[in-house]
């Protein structure tokens, strides 16, 4: 056994709105640069529908992930190391900018400049790749809300096996969002597939990285992910990927895309795993065994000879104590709520869902029966073949069962909470019915529906004593002669001298701060501040600058 | 004039190529990529890519045979003249298609797809005039010094491989190369060029070639401590500016 951490992600399903907050917070933070205008790190895809890029869960045409070979070894489905390197001249699969789209942006300065004329000027798209006019075909979201499904939805793939049942008219149809991040897998087939070895997974966190300094820009990891999250930044001709907002996360606050989603519907929170079972876990025979396969692997840190021998390899004792407390272990292995995407990639992805209870309270509620009665539910689960074999499509290999079980313990929270919420006498026989305790379907609901920030993110920040190795020290200042002689001088003169503190370690310490005492108005360190009214502008009173840490090391 | 031309420009190039691939990889190695245009347009590169790539590996091929292996080696192997001169011509004719044509496709693209032109840089422009340049030229010494024994017969085996090989000793013979056909000399010239540019263009990849790939494991594992530490890594080029 080989213990591993990995940050994990859940997000459920049911209070996603689909308002792409998400998707707008994570571009401003990472992706707002030229040659990464095409690019979202976090995006929302309205299902049914094509995603992005278009259709990318269509693995026999995009070849990513991996498959099994019957030898039983697992295999890149896009070719092995030999034909990766005979084809590198010329990624045979590499999506096109139009499988994403075309980025532009609109000549505003025509608004501007317009003289006084008889016609209201118009701003025109022109694109970021040429710099010429251009029509705007299609874009990241451009069936968001279902828009344009007629004509495109029936290709989304996930609707293989369930064709004929479909019906895509406006009455009939249903839809639910689904936000998207790298999977940071802990079978990662895009850094199988990078050449050059730039792709690692960190052994501290299991987040999936891109070295910008080993990247060569043989595009095969686009290629290689299923989930199509690795992209292209055609300006500086590297791959870039979701970093899971690593710098936020090694000082113990969310990503951006959990910290601004209004829903409140991630989670985040460790994962251990043996590190020794995932491949044999990942080339299980039956697709339909992933799921399971890929739950076995984890370990439960609350048994004592799990927490030994995370201990002996080397994971912090605060860590495990995270661990334990991890939102995302309850939803996955204690409610088992929470489902992979598409687990027959055989990635082990990570980022795992609990998928939607809606569409089903609205096919009831579309009868006129009670859509929180138990019995009304667990016959539309049972009954309904649209929306749950796709959803079981999406996130169990097309297996109905696991999706059941899931939809029926979030309709029995939903029936059993109601009586409670009505201040009736709470029926017992609700959650035994889905093997579950009073108390646990409480706690769940405590976790879904209340959702108390703690609650949500368990997140341990990187070891201090390991801070030196925190990665966005590597591009920072330092006292090296060599490399940075400006600060030779400044080591000289005392000012600014040693190690500088990173600007986003101490900013980000901050904005934790901020946000998790209990008063704006009444600091701890109220005492010893300078009330700036009074001050006359002479000296430095006590207390204008914080207290120096112990050494004078700043 | 020809120490001038055979031995000072020559060692000068080869210095700006061997110090310019450090100086690159020290201080730019988020530049170092293929700045691959493949996400513009596949259809004319899919085609164009391949057909230069591999038949640029043959030209090196053929040239580190013809270049370096000295003409009593393949004669003690029983490689006559007439055999080795076959076998050069042929090889040399098929691979030099290829990656002219190659080549002529992918300018064409480069050209006439909009954004592939716009991501073109000034470099790479003076590279290509380089390479295209020294591609036609050694097709040229093939066709007409071979093929239609233009000019005379010019053993290159007896001039120009020698003073490459004694350039390469830094035993510099220049005489050799003064006694060369015009193209030859030409040829020769413009490939040194070439070299002079490289570490400042694109063209850095080709020592990049990921042949590590055929033995490393698949998935990569790195601590956050196995990083170097702070300051070890040199500022460098990082983001664009936005907008």
């Amino acid at each position: 056994m080989r213990v591993m951490a990995q940050m994990a992600m859940v997000m459920n399903l049911d209070k996603c709105i689909g308002c792409h907050t998400c998707s707008v917070t994570c571009k401003q933070a990472w992706t707002n640069r030229t040659g990464m205008e095409y690019v979202w790190f976090n995006n929302v895809e309205t299902r049914p529908g094509l995603g992005y890029p278009r259709t990318y869960e269509d693995q026999d045409e995009w070849q990513g992930g991996w498959v099994r070979k019957p030898n039983g070894r697992l295999a890149l489905k896009a070719g092995g190391r030999l034909k990766k390197l005979l084809s590198i001249f010329s990624n045979p699969k590499l999506p096109s900018i139009e499988d994403y789209y075309e980025p532009w942006t609109y000549d505003y300065e025509t608004l501007l400049n317009s003289p006084a004329s008889e016609n209201f000027p118009v701003a025109r798209p022109k694109s970021l790749l040429t710099g010429k006019d251009m029509q705007v075909q299609w874009s990241a979201n451009w069936d968001d809300d279902l828009g344009g499904s007629q004509e495109h939805a029936a290709r989304d793939v996930m609707f293989k096996g369930i064709e004929d049942k479909v019906k895509l008219e406006f009455e009939e149809t249903f839809m639910f969002y689904l936000p998207r991040i790298c999977e940071h897998c802990l079978n990662p087939s895009c850094a199988a597939s990078c050449p050059s070895g730039a792709i690692y997974k960190r052994a501290e966190d299991g987040i999936v990285l891109v070295d910008q300094d080993r990247c060569r820009g043989w595009r095969m990891c686009v290629s290689g992910c299923p989930y199509k999250k690795v992209y292209f930044n055609h300006k500086t001709g590297k791959a870039e990927k979701c970093t899971f907002c690593y710098p936020r996360i090694e000082v113990g606050i969310p990503t951006v895309c959990a910290e601004t989603c209004v829903g409140r519907l991630r989670y985040i929170g460790l994962m251990l795993y043996d590190a020794d079972a995932v491949l044999e876990a990942a080339a299980v025979e039956d697709d339909h065994d992933l799921y399971e396969a890929q739950r076995s692997v984890f370990l439960d840190p609350r048994d004592p000879e799990v927490e030994q021998a995370a201990l002996a390899a080397g994971i912090q004792a605060d860590w495990i104590e995270a661990a334990k407390k991890s939102p995302v272990l309850r939803l996955i292995t204690d409610y088992k709520v929470a489902l992979p995407l598409h687990p027959e990639y055989r990635t082990m992805p990570m980022v795992w869902y609990i998928p939607p209870l809606s569409p089903v309270v609205d096919v009831v509620k579309e009868t006129g029966e009670d859509a929180e009665d138990r019995g009304n539910l667990f016959a539309a689960i049972d009954t309904l073949r649209i929306p749950v074999e796709y959803l079981a499509n999406l996130f169990t290999a097309g297996d109905v069962e696991p999706v059941n079980g899931v939809l029926k313990k979030l309709a029995a929270m939903r029936s059993y909470m109601r009586d409670i919420n009505l201040g009736r006498e709470p029926d017992a026989s609700i959650p035994a019915a889905v093997g579950m305790t009073e108390e646990e379907m409480y706690e769940m609901f405590r976790l879904l529906a209340i959702a108390k920030y703690a609650d949500r993110y368990v997140i341990p920040s990187a070891h201090a004593e390991q801070a030196h190795g925190l990665e966005e020290l590597a591009t920072d200042c330092a006292v090296d002669f060599d490399a940075a002689g400006s600060h030779y001088d400044q080591a000289l003169l005392g000012e600014g001298a040693g190690y500088p503190t990173p600007v986003a370690v101490e900013n980000f310490r901050m904005l934790q701060d901020r946000q998790t005492s209990d008063s704006l108005a009444a600091p701890d360190d109220k005492a010893s501040r300078v009330n700036l009214l009074n001050w006359d502008g002479k000296g430095t009173p006590e207390g204008l600058f914080p207290a120096r840490p112990e050494g004078g090391e700043r | 004039m020809s120490t001038f031309l055979w031995v000072i420009v020559p060692y000068l190039c080869l210095a700006v190529f061997v110090v310019g691939h450090l100086w690159r990889y020290r201080y730019d190695k988020f530049g170092w990529t293929t700045r691959s245009s493949q996400l513009y347009e596949n259809k004319l590169l899919r085609l164009g890519s391949p057909l230069f790539h591999f038949g640029m590996l043959g030209v090196v091929g053929g040239h580190v045979i013809g270049l370096l292996v000295p003409r009593s080696w393949t004669e003690a192997v029983g490689i006559g003249d007439h055999l080795y001169h076959y076998a050069a011509v042929g090889g040399g004719l098929v691979a030099g298609v290829m990656a002219l044509v190659g080549m002529g496709i992918l300018v064409y693209r480069r050209r006439t797809v909009g954004p592939v032109f716009s991501a073109t840089t000034p470099m790479d422009k003076v590279m290509y005039a380089f390479l295209g340049a020294a591609i036609l030229l050694g097709m040229w010494n093939t066709i007409a010094g071979s093929v239609f024994s233009l000019g005379g017969e010019y053993n290159y085996r007896e001039g120009v491989s020698v003073w490459y090989r004694s350039f390469l000793a830094f035993q510099p013979d220049a005489d050799l190369m003064a006694r060369a056909p015009i193209g030859f000399q030409l040829h020769a010239l413009v490939a040194f060029g070439l070299f002079a540019l490289w570490p400042f263009t694109r063209l850095v990849h080709v020592f990049s070639a990921p042949v590590g790939y055929l033995t490393r494991p698949y998935i990569v594992y790195r601590s956050r401590d196995s990083r170097p530490g702070p300051g070890s890594t040199p500022s460098r080029r990082g983001w664009d500016r936005v907008g």
